[in-house]
């Protein structure tokens, strides 16, 4: 199981990237959670400085820009074979 | 622990042909841009057959000319400055800022607010990942005062439109704004009016993400950027011109320089009041100003009015509200609005 979460308070990036995460994941038919974090409080615990965010397995992996889908399937594949 | 970037794979592929498609449309661009009045003169005279001498022609022709010169240099200028960000990131500018002294460090804040890739959305992280690692509240303000007021649209359109003394004028006031604005901010001890939950918000210890991208990223990361932005903001320039070129066309000479003029003392206050619920239509006032300032407008009050338009805008306004009390968005509103009109009255008094 892949706990992702997508850090940001509902800005048009951090949908895009939830819809990102969710394609990826839908793609690599992985197991996976996909979370929204809007809080700031949480949100700032990932030590961030711009939205969106994103996480994998509580990893940062991305801030501050929506990364492509390929990238987001090679982190998926990578936190599946490290468990 | 630090996360290697994964590279997009871009299969059968040489790694020169995106740098090559850049150079080519580099070329064509430059063609075009050469031929742009004489385009603008075939079409209007030859191909619609209006005459030059008529005020139809001359509106007519003004459009012709201006809507493609000023798209391409919004294109032009996004792509580059997008290339020129890749290379700078909110957290290089933390590692820069922290612990700096006030002065040195709001000068350095107002020069990396405005190189630094950072949409207004994330205002409120940057500004609790600011504070919480050390740097001084009146650092992080000429941060947050200069990205929005040296805005590359608006550049691009003062240098397409009144040239580039303008647009460095535009420039270099922006920075001196924030700077200033910052410093001023620093002094009024403003750690009165940040909301508690800042300072009791526990930021992880993770260290951030270094996100390293490869030429051809950074070329389609500039190549998505220029497609969103033009395709977000040609409707603006093309009805600003339209305007703009009736203005040209049909109004008289000197018309409003009772009006807008160096002597009306209160046009500078009236037109930073009216620029500050115009935000995000940067791209369709710059046209119409133009205009304006071709029939007596004074240059201090346009100034005052455009960056008005573009520095104070409410829903940054919205977004920092999360984070710091009223007051200190009064006091930022205040020091900003009163920053513009003094640029305003200087360049009236200076260029007259």
């Amino acid at each position: 199981m892949v706990y992702v979460k997508v850090l940001g308070p509902g800005c048009r990036n951090c949908q895009k990237l939830e819809q990102v995460a969710k394609d990826a994941v839908a793609k690599l038919g992985v197991e996976a959670s996909v979370e929204k974090v809007t809080d700031y409080a949480d949100i700032m615990q990932y030590n961030i400085l711009a939205t969106p965010g994103l996480v994998v397995n509580e990893q940062l992996v991305a801030a501050g820009r929506v990364p492509s889908e390929v990238e987001v399937m090679a982190w998926l594949q990578k936190a599946q074979t490290a468990v | 622990m630090t996360v290697k970037h994964i590279s997009t794979p871009s299969p059968n592929r040489s790694p020169w042909q995106l740098p090559a498609l850049v150079l080519g449309l580099a070329i064509i661009w430059i063609v075009v841009w050469g031929q742009l009045q004489n385009l603008a003169d075939w079409l209007s005279y030859s191909v619609i057959g209006l005459s030059p001498d008529t005020r139809l022609g001359e509106s007519v022709n003004f459009f012709l000319y201006d809507v493609p010169k000023i798209l391409m240099l919004l294109a032009g200028m996004i792509f580059v400055v997008t290339i020129v960000r890749s290379f700078f990131s909110p957290e290089q500018a933390r590692a820069v800022l922290g612990g700096r002294r006030e002065g040195i460090g709001n000068v350095l804040a107002a020069g990396l607010g405005v190189i630094t890739p950072f949409c207004s959305c994330s205002a409120v992280p940057l500004f609790i990942g600011f504070v919480e690692s050390g740097v001084p509240l009146g650092v992080t303000f000429s941060f947050l005062i200069a990205t929005p007021v040296v805005n590359e649209v608006a550049l691009a359109m003062l240098f397409g439109l009144f040239g580039w003394q303008i647009a460095g004028l535009y420039l270099i006031t922006g920075l001196v704004i924030a700077i200033l604005g910052g410093m001023l901010i620093g002094r009024l001890r403003p750690e009165r009016y940040v909301e508690d939950f800042v300072w009791q918000v526990q930021v992880g210890r993770q260290t951030g993400v270094v996100y390293k991208p490869t030429w051809d990223e950074r070329i389609r990361d500039a190549g998505r950027s220029t497609r969103e932005i033009v395709g977000k903001v040609w409707p603006f320039v093309v009805i600003g011109i339209a305007i703009g070129a009736g203005i040209h066309g049909y109004v008289p000479e000197d018309f409003l320089a009772e009006v807008m003029g160096q002597n009306t003392w209160w046009a500078v206050p009236a037109a930073v009041l009216l620029g500050i619920p115009l935000y995000s239509n940067a791209a369709g006032v710059i046209p119409v100003v133009y205009a304006l300032m071709e029939k007596g407008a004074a240059l201090g009050t346009v100034l005052a009015f455009m960056m008005s338009v573009v520095a104070l805008s409410l829903p940054e306004m919205l977004i920092l509200k999360r984070v710091i009390k009223t007051r200190l968005i009064a006091i930022f509103i205040g020091i900003v609005a009163l920053a513009i009109i003094v640029t305003g009255y200087l360049f009236n008094a200076i260029i007259g």
